[in-house]
């Protein structure tokens, strides 16, 4: 420690800096292991692992919730692998992006259900989603040729506003030219916030997909491909260009790249992927709601791009995996317990620097000897504090509630006032904890591992809806602060 | 021509374009200085529309204050803008300083998070129903059925006060940015980042002076708009700082008197919406159409100067 701080300090004549710090850089301890080893995995092994593993999850259940989670992964991860062109490959940030979703799933239902009385077969409503699809992506990117920097951004945004207007208040829209063909349908042409249901099963010339076992492979192979298709991609030219482009636009245009073209193409590269999820998904749910596209989705979308590592197709891809079903678990609340504790198992040794194991047992150690000595207390002044049951039924949850403080809720919707105090505590408590270092930063962890679990049972796990939503946001705000290139993901070389 | 109903719009596109100036000149400040778009910003407003909600709460609500009416305002006014500077001090220093150095996306992402995070953080705390500020019951009612009174157009006290606020904030700021020693680093940050440290300019107390009085005016604007609809709500954050976002972009983005004239374009439009829709469905539409044509035909906004890039 104290030699690596000298060789911090004391800059080395005629050692390019970032060469004389590449010691800072190797990661130690398990999680960097882990990820050296991942790091060596050849690409295309990672890429095929993602589809082989999944494509098993049929074969061991046939449980139909379990087939829907699956389904909803893979929906997901396409959906983050398509995302991951503009934000990853082209470093430009995408906001539009759920609204490409919508448009795919909103045309299948005008194409294949008896609100329009069009019952076009899979292949053809594909292709038409296809075409349309990249060109409504070359239109949204259109406006940002004029435009330099993150005013794209801005547009995309707009648009997903403009779209998301369309789509509830399409009750009422007229088209030129087809007000009669519009008049004639019920509940007008989007049918508002009711969304459109009783979509046709997809056709493919004749035969109808219509178990949930289909749908899985018919997405898992939409998968494969967007894989291959990016994969390639991104190693040919384009990919190349796409790369400086993120480092350097300015550079990149100097060297004479067409950066407006490159920009578009990444933007309709990802809206064509993201318009043909969403036919699948409206195909396989049956209906399309406005509420799909929502500011809500294309955050979860961000968290699990960046998660994985932006600009790395198979992190991408296991982001969304992850996300995906730490989402899901967190709906149930016995689940929500363990869906913590192993998420702190997993963060913890990655927290304590340097890593020693005997520091990593200190600490847990510590931990469980606060909470029950902080408990003790409470529970002689304050008895109301400790009263509570956790809501889960697992065999953690016995353990749990003889730790945490608790308070009794008899209305389990609305927050205790002991959960809203140590929520704003933790904030205040995270927040202090990245400005101490060293041994005080060990220290001062004790106690605010002690109030993350009371918050936890507290607050976020009866509110579990709100929770998940917190949790991304957070997620986002502290990966960019820790490790921007996400938990897989290779540390760029900046060189300024 | 319908004479009455056109002052009244005139009135109300007055009032909204009062509060989206506040809003937009936080929102222009930092873009000015640090060249990032604040996502956050629209949230912090939104956390001023709650404190101010709880202060008036705390003084015994709005039909039976501790203090005269025109205190509680004061009192609401002050107390978020407090609240929010502080809030956006906090979000510089945690959310986006470690980000200086880092890849343009980054900070972007952080504020869509640090957003996302505090508009469900105040559903979590406070839940999802609007909260009234019953701003009709303060003084018994004065602020709604007073007010100046010419001929058949009217303008009720609450409006005057939230238009009189805004314009005092403004005043206020102008004299920061311009008359201050203060206000002229943040104009030579804006200008050129780096040759202002060389000149010896502590560049990040300049920005974070940024965030803290661009916070403080969208606190207000919180509270004001809490005055005049009567209720504030945790996802309002995002219609309005979008808005006010256009109202930035419009005026011409790190100019502070584009702020001010993009936000009363923005009220002005969106209240003449009207005429066009009566049915206010699209009026949005409308709003951010206007965006994207002031951004294809003059990308620098109305105020703004064209940037150069420097290499």
């Amino acid at each position: 420690m104290a030699e690596g701080e000298r060789q911090r300090t004391i800059p080395r004549i005629g050692v390019d800096e970032w060469v004389a710090t590449v010691e800072e850089r190797v990661e130690r301890g398990l999680a960097g292991r882990a990820r050296e080893a991942w790091g060596r995995v050849p690409a295309g092994v990672k890429l095929a692992s993602l589809v082989v593993v999944p494509a098993l999850v049929p074969l061991l259940t046939q449980d139909d919730y379990l087939l829907q989670v699956a389904i909803d992964t893979v929906v997901f991860m396409l959906l983050a692998v398509g995302l991951n062109v503009a934000v990853g490959f082209a470093g430009l940030l995408d906001l539009g992006y759920v609204a490409f979703f919508g448009f795919g799933a909103y045309t299948y239902a005008m194409f294949a259900s008896d609100h329009t009385g069009l019952h076009f077969q899979a292949p053809l409503v594909l292709l038409i989603v296809a075409v349309t699809g990249t060109a409504l992506g070359f239109l949204v990117g259109l406006p940002s040729w004029r435009l330099v920097g993150d005013y794209l951004a801005i547009v995309t945004l707009f648009f997903l506003q403009i779209f998301s207007t369309i789509l509830v208040n399409g009750d009422r829209l007229q088209l030129p030219f087809l007000e009669k063909e519009i008049a004639k349908l019920d509940g007008g042409l989007t049918r508002g916030p009711n969304g459109i249901s009783n979509l046709d099963p997809m056709n493919w010339l004749g035969w109808k997909l219509t178990s949930l076992t289909q749908y899985f492979y018919l997405a898992l192979i939409a998968f494969a491909l967007a894989l291959v298709a990016l994969h390639s991609l991104n190693n040919s030219r384009i990919g190349r260009a796409w790369r400086a482009l993120r480092e350097e636009p300015l550079a990149a245009e100097l060297m004479g790249m067409p950066v407006n073209w490159l920009k578009l193409l990444a933007f309709a590269t990802g809206s064509v992927i993201a318009a043909l999820t969403g036919t699948i998904f409206a195909a396989e749910q049956g209906a399309v709601f406005p509420s799909s596209v929502d500011v809500t989705v294309l955050i979860t979308l961000y968290a699990m791009v960046i998660l994985g590592g932006a600009g790395d197709l198979a992190g991408v891809a296991i982001g969304a995996i992850v996300i995906s079903v730490a989402l899901e678990a967190l709906r149930t609340p016995s689940n929500a317990s363990w869906v913590f504790y192993i998420a702190l198992a997993l963060t913890l040794p990655a927290l304590v620097r340097p890593w020693r194991w005997q520091l990593v047992a200190l600490l847990v150690g510590a931990t469980v000897g606060f909470g029950f000595a902080v408990r003790a207390i409470v529970e002689a002044a304050w008895p109301a504090g400790t009263g509570g049951r956790p809501l889960g039924e697992a065999s953690i949850d016995d353990w749990v509630s003889s730790w945490v403080l608790l308070q009794r809720n008899a209305t389990p919707e609305v927050p205790t006032a002991l959960g809203k105090t140590a929520f704003v505590a933790l904030i205040v408590a995270v927040l202090g904890l990245t400005v101490l270092k060293g041994r005080r930063r060990l220290v001062a962890l004790v106690p605010t591992l002690y109030l993350a679990a009371c918050v936890w049972e507290n607050v976020l796990v009866p509110q579990s809806a709100v929770t998940r939503y917190i949790i991304l946001g957070a997620l986002l705000v502290g990966m960019m602060a820790a490790r921007p290139q996400g938990l897989l993901g290779k540390t760029r070389v900046e060189i300024v | 021509m319908d004479w009455e109903r056109f002052f009244s719009l005139t009135v109300d596109g007055a009032t909204r374009g009062s509060v989206y100036a506040l809003i937009a000149l936080g929102f222009s400040m930092v873009y000015g200085i640090l060249k990032l778009l604040n996502f956050a910003h629209g949230d912090v407003f939104m956390v001023g529309g709650f404190i101010g909600w709880g202060v008036i709460g705390a003084l015994g609500g709005a039909t039976s204050p501790v203090v005269p009416a025109w205190a509680v305002i004061v009192l609401m006014v002050v107390a978020a803008m407090v609240g929010c500077s502080l809030l956006g001090v906090t979000l510089e220093r945690f959310a986006y300083r470690p980000l200086r150095q880092a890849p343009r996306i980054a900070p972007l992402i952080s504020a869509l998070g640090a957003s996302f995070f505090l508009q469900n953080s105040v559903l979590l705390l406070f839940g999802a129903d609007f909260k009234q500020y019953e701003t009709i019951d303060l003084a018994g009612g004065a602020l709604y059925l007073q007010g100046i009174d010419w001929g058949a157009f009217h303008i009720s006290l609450v409006r005057i006060v939230v238009i009189a606020v805004a314009i005092a904030m403004m005043v206020a700021l102008s004299g920061l940015v311009y008359r201050t020693q203060l206000g002229k680093a943040m104009r030579a940050t804006a200008y050129d980042r780096e040759a202002a440290a060389m000149m010896g300019i502590d560049v990040d107390r300049v920005i974070m002076a940024a965030f803290f009085v661009g916070s403080a005016l969208a606190g207000a604007a919180g509270v004001l708009v809490g005055l005049f609809t009567g209720s504030v709500n945790h996802f309002m954050g995002f219609n309005f700082g979008l808005k006010a976002f256009t109202a930035a972009v419009v005026g011409g983005i790190g100019s502070i008197p584009g702020a001010m004239l993009g936000g009363l374009v923005i009220g002005f439009a969106e209240a003449y919406a009207a005429y066009i829709d009566p049915s206010l469905r699209w009026r949005d539409l409308l709003v951010f159409s206007l965006l994207v044509l002031v951004m294809i035909f003059r990308p620098s906004g109305l105020l703004g100067r064209p940037e150069i890039q420097k290499v």
